[in-house]
Order: C-alpha cells, then sequence, then structure tokens
C-alpha cells in the first residue's frame, strides 16, 4: 500500500467543494476524517443515529444553500434505502462516502451480506456509483463524485474497498 | 385541551414572518399546512417519513438568521426519534419542532400510535437534550407559540394535542422538484 495519506486528501476535496454540512455515523474506516471534519471550523460534523438522517439532513441542506455530504460504513448504506427516495424524487445532491466491510478478508461473517447488498442496492435507487481502491485514486474520484452530485443533482456514492481501509484486527 | 388541527396550523402560520421556514411531516401536516394557505417557504412532504426534523436540522444549520419550524404528526415524529437525540447534540438556536399528536395514523385507518399509550414525545425530547420542551395547553398558548415562531431564537420543542378528526385532505404540489426549487428561489437561491 502507497503513503498517500487519502483521508486527509478527501477532506482537502470536500474543503475545496465548499461542504459546509458533514453527517456521518461513527466508523473506524472514516475516523480520521470524521476527526478532520469536526475539528474545522467552517464545517459542521453532524453525528447520527442512524445513517437516514444525513440523507434527510443533506435535503435540509441544500434547500438552505449549503453543500452535505454523508460518511458511512457499509452496513449503513441498507439505513438509507427508504429516505433515499426523498433524493431521488426531489433531485437533492447526495454524495455518500461508503467505507466497505464484507469483502476483502472480512474476518466478521456477519458484515457479509450488507457489504455484498451495497452496490445492487444503490444502483437499484438510481445512485452513480464509483468504487476506490488505490489510496491515490481517492481524491480524484471524490472530485468527480461531488461535481457529479451537486451539478447534476443525483445521488453518487463512493465505494471506498475495504482493500484501502485494511483489515480489522480482532486481537488485541 | 385538544386542537382543531386546521384551526391550530392558521394560528401557528397566521401573518407568518417572512423569514419562517416551515418543513410539515408526510400526511396530514402536510395538508393542514397548505390548508393554512401556499408558500412557497413551505417545504411539503409526501414521502420521507421519519425525515422532517432532520430536514429541519439542515435547514437550520443552513439558515441561522431564519426561523426554521417542523410541525409533523406523531407517527411521523415516532419513525425518526433518533433525530431528537441528534438535535439535541447540535442544539441548533433557530429550530422549533412541533408535534400536532392525535395518537392516531390518521392516513392510514386512524390505528393508534404509541404515543396513546406509553410513550411521552415531551419526555423523549427533554431526555434528548431539549430543554425548552412545552405542552401547549390552550388557545393563549397556542397563540404564545405562533408569536415565537416569528423570531428566529432559541431550540425549542413543541407538542400540540389534536382531536382525532380528519378533516378533508387539500393537496399541495405534488413535484418534488417543483416544490425545491421554489424554496431555494423563495431564498434567494439559484433554484
Amino acid at each position: 500500500m502507497s503513503n498517500v495519506n487519502w483521508p486527509d486528501q478527501l477532506f482537502g476535496v470536500l474543503k475545496r467543494s465548499d461542504v459546509r454540512q458533514v453527517g456521518y455515523v461513527p466508523d473506524a474506516g472514516h475516523s480520521r476524517l470524521i476527526q478532520r471534519c469536526t475539528t474545522d471550523s467552517e464545517m459542521q460534523a453532524v453525528s447520527l443515529t442512524t445513517e437516514e438522517e444525513g440523507v434527510a439532513l443533506a435535503a435540509g441542506a441544500w434547500l438552505g444553500g449549503e453543500r452535505a455530504a454523508l460518511l458511512m460504513q457499509s452496513s449503513g448504506v441498507g439505513n438509507c434505502i427508504n429516505m433515499l427516495s426523498l433524493s431521488r424524487t426531489c433531485r437533492f445532491p447526495m454524495p455518500m462516502f461508503i467505507t466497505m466491510r464484507g469483502e476483502w478478508e472480512e474476518f466478521n461473517p456477519w458484515q457479509v451480506p450488507m457489504g455484498q447488498a451495497v452496490e445492487p442496492v444503490l444502483k437499484l435507487c438510481d445512485a452513480e456509483i464509483m468504487r476506490v481502491k488505490k489510496p491515490d485514486e481517492v481524491a480524484g474520484v471524490a472530485e468527480r463524485a461531488l461535481q457529479s452530485a451537486y451539478g447534476d443533482e443525483r445521488i453518487v456514492a463512493v465505494l471506498l474497498s475495504q482493500e484501502l481501509i485494511g483489515k480489522k484486527v480482532w486481537t488485541k | 385541551m385538544k386542537f382543531d388541527r386546521r384551526a391550530a396550523m392558521a394560528t401557528l402560520v397566521a401573518d407568518r414572518s417572512k423569514d419562517l421556514l416551515v418543513v410539515p411531516g408526510l400526511g396530514s401536516t402536510t395538508w393542514d399546512l397548505v390548508a393554512a394557505g401556499d408558500n412557497p417557504k413551505n417545504f411539503y412532504l409526501w414521502g420521507a417519513m421519519g425525515g422532517a426534523a432532520m430536514i429541519g436540522l439542515g435547514l437550520a444549520l443552513a439558515q441561522p438568521q431564519k426561523r426554521v419550524a417542523v410541525i409533523t404528526g406523531d407517527g411521523e415524529m415516532l419513525m425518526g426519534l433518533g433525530a431528537l437525540a441528534t438535535i439535541g447534540v447540535q442544539q441548533p438556536k433557530n429550530l422549533a419542532v412541533i408535534v400536532f399528536d392525535n395518537g392516531l395514523y390518521g392516513e392510514t385507518g386512524g390505528q393508534p400510535s404509541h404515543t396513546q399509550s406509553t410513550v411521552d414525545l415531551l419526555t423523549v425530547a427533554r431526555g434528548a437534550g431539549i430543554a425548552d420542551c412545552i405542552d401547549v395547553a390552550d388557545e393563549a398558548g397556542l397563540k404564545a407559540l405562533a408569536a415565537r415562531l416569528k423570531s428566529p431564537d432559541g431550540l425549542f420543542f413543541a407538542r400540540v394535542a389534536i382531536e382525532a378528526k380528519e378533516p378533508p385532505r387539500v393537496l399541495p404540489e405534488r413535484d418534488g422538484v417543483v416544490i425545491k426549487k421554489r424554496f431555494r428561489e423563495a431564498l434567494g437561491l439559484s433554484a
């Protein structure tokens, strides 16, 4: 794996794209990015109890003239499905950055069903899907995703592969 | 006191401030709001059950100088109780969450909601960290609530007890893109 610090680069893309509200459910893969967002004075990092809250939050932000994004783990995609009808029906921009579990070197079988369902389910919700496997591709893909989400007012999901995050170590 | 829902909504938005932004919930509160007078600063919901309070939070954070009022039903609020916790943590200074509580799912045949048995939404909101929680008791209380919507200051939660009867539906614009665009235009944003 290269030494590219993709969470910091992704944070830079969010800043340059003028994202002001970032909804998230705490997640190990996103911990660095969440920390950057919560400590930034121009961003409102909103800790959510469930991912669907973030879909509604982003709609409200756009109504009020602000850009929002949503950070989650693959298991959270399932929690968003009905609320994504709001994004689709009203054409609200909905960029989602999803750290994947349940694919590469997954130790926990309970992560597999939702991890495997993420792509087909998001496709059915009419999301544009961009997959990233290498750290040095994250920033470029994120930039395109945000352009597509805000410019075309649509749901765009960036799937950050489990190879990128590294495997979760279960022994202490 | 239990209020007539249409009369209660009319009182809340009578002579509304130009800076009042209203997000009603899916179903009866959306019909109540348009019955009280259409306004581009209403974001009507025909879906997204459980999402009204969070749409209100995103809007309140984006427009901190304006009063944002979520006016929803008990069933819609119950589907998104976590939103009260998230709002409690965020403490947006300009958000009001008002629940029209009839203890029923009026749109689907009048089945009882949880508020008819054990659940008290005021206690839930207070427990989530919203300190200013109001149980609207009478006409004077409702007028006081309407007066608070004229100012952007203060996070609060209010419960308005509502009579069980369902008035005839009054339907607003149904195209979500149209509702969104005219709302943004009314705020001076590009559609």
